[in-house]
């Protein structure tokens, strides 16, 4: 592949994003009403909804931990998601993220709360465009959050790599296909703790170290806008009361 | 109220700060004397301790919380009651007003029957009984039922009950409140229907100041145009 295709050496790449720039996230929560608590997120070409469900009753019943909840995740892609037809239903991929996003929400999820119990999270990825583990596992901490799962701590995900030799934020679609790198990483950003970390490509330890800081300056970045869509929802229930005295002041 | 500084009313999301020496209290946890909150809800610092009022999550079921469930299974000497909890509640034989024989259970009370019962115990597992041997308990036949969130339920009952007694008054409903969010209710159907507009309002307005007096304002109104 030839030098300077990806990022040019201003630093652009080739959507016009800096090195270290996010593409454009927007956050709802609570868009959905039979789950117990949603969100949707558009982050850049992506687009997932996320739906949660519990703690309610673990099915099977062997599967039940006596002194904690499971979290159990399912990522699933719509057919419609890519360019060409994904074949619908559960594949290796869609597996593995599954269990890696589960994985990294057990860590900050209150599970000795509810025994025996479940959290069902389902992210559905409506269309795709490099990135969805992240993108899902940040609007899922925040469906989470809206069905009032007790939490240490909302998380926020988001990778790096590299592309043209050059460590780069937040990889869209040509950089992920053409880059030499993809790293998606997931903190707690109360305490910088890494609940998911993923390597796909080639990286040195020291592109590895200033890539990680990048990201995770993204995440806390990230977990500003997951908190935002969260206080703008239950605003709109709270900052009645101001309304109402105001009125009944005659102001 | 009126006139006094408004009480505060902040909404926290899971992981905020909420202040160094404070006794943790429900929906918060502590590390190294800092406390923060673990559920989406509103902060409440009552002398030295913080507590999260929950805006949303499931209904869990403490001892003595009068709650309206729904039998969903039954076995020889049990019924299997729907409390709206994450976990299922067994109804023992012993524990109803009735002599119940061995196999005879599905005699007194069957499959979707409703009934307003107490939470009898709950262990650290979270295992649920519940009780009908107590004076409220009953068996709720007719009316309907509507599901609120559970944390809306104080709103709904009012202090000392003024909330509940002032839609009965308007309504002529007969009218359950379950701690768990379920309330059953009972008359004609212009009164179901308003005391049904009413509940609907409470839980949208439930941070609103003043609310019994906009309800009372309400009810009366519809009541008025009635008649």
């Amino acid at each position: 592949m030839e030098e300077g295709k990806l990022v040019n050496d201003k630093g652009i790449r080739v959507d016009g994003r800096k090195v270290d720039e996010l593409r454009p996230i927007k956050l709802e929560a609570g868009v959905l009403n039979r789950a117990d608590g949603s969100a949707y997120i558009e982050w850049g070409e992506n687009k997932v909804l996320a739906a949660v469900y519990g703690p309610r009753e673990a099915h099977p019943r062997h599967r039940q931990d006596p002194a904690r909840a499971l979290v159990q995740c399912r990522y699933n892609m719509a057919p419609f998601s890519v360019s060409d037809r994904k074949r619908p239903g559960p594949d290796r991929r869609s597996v593995e993220i599954s269990k890696v996003v589960s994985e990294a929400f057990s860590h900050v999820v209150l599970r000795e709360l509810f025994p025996r119990a479940t959290v069902d999270v389902f992210m559905e990825v409506l269309q795709a465009s490099a990135g969805t583990r992240c993108t899902a596992l940040t609007v899922a901490a925040v469906a989470l959050a809206d069905a009032g799962i007790p939490m240490r701590d909302i998380i926020a995900s988001c990778a790096f790599g590299k592309a043209d030799g050059q460590v780069i934020l937040d990889l869209d679609k040509e950089e992920d296909n053409e880059g030499q790198a993809d790293v998606p990483i997931a903190i707690v950003p109360r305490t910088n703790e890494i609940v998911l970390l993923q390597m796909d490509g080639h990286i040195t330890k020291e592109e590895f170290d200033s890539g990680l800081k990048m990201a995770v300056d993204a995440c806390h970045r990230i977990n500003e806008m997951q908190r935002d869509a969260l206080r703008r929802r239950y605003a709109v229930t709270t900052d009645r009361h101001k309304a109402v005295k105001a009125s009944s002041e005659g102001v | 109220m009126r006139g006094d500084k408004p009480p505060k009313r902040e909404v926290v999301v899971p992981g905020d700060f909420l202040g160094t020496g404070l006794k943790p209290g429900l929906g918060t946890f502590s590390v190294g004397g800092k406390t923060y909150a673990s559920q989406l809800g509103i902060k409440k610092v009552r002398g030295d301790s913080v507590n999260i009022i929950p805006l949303s999550g499931r209904y869990m079921p403490r001892q003595g919380d009068t709650v309206i469930g729904e039998i969903t299974d039954i076995s020889a000497s049990y019924w299997l009651v729907d409390i709206n909890a994450p976990y299922p509640a067994p109804l023992h034989a012993s524990e109803v007003p009735w002599k119940v024989d061995f196999g005879d259970t599905s005699r007194f009370l069957n499959v979707e029957d409703v009934v307003l019962l107490r939470v009898l115990s709950v262990d650290e597992a979270k295992r649920v009984q519940v009780t009908m041997k107590e004076r409220d308990s009953r068996r709720l036949r007719g009316g309907r039922i509507i599901d609120v969130s559970h944390s809306k339920v104080p709103r709904i009952i009012g202090r000392k009950g003024s909330m509940i007694g002032l839609i009965k008054k308007y309504t002529d409903c007969r009218m359950f409140v379950g701690q768990n969010g379920r309330i059953w209710l009972d008359g004609s159907l212009d009164g179901m229907y308003l005391a049904v507009k009413a509940i609907r309002k409470i839980e949208e307005d439930a941070q609103v100041l003043g609310l019994t007096e906009s309800i009372e304002v309400m009810l009366r109104e519809a009541t008025a145009r009635k008649a």
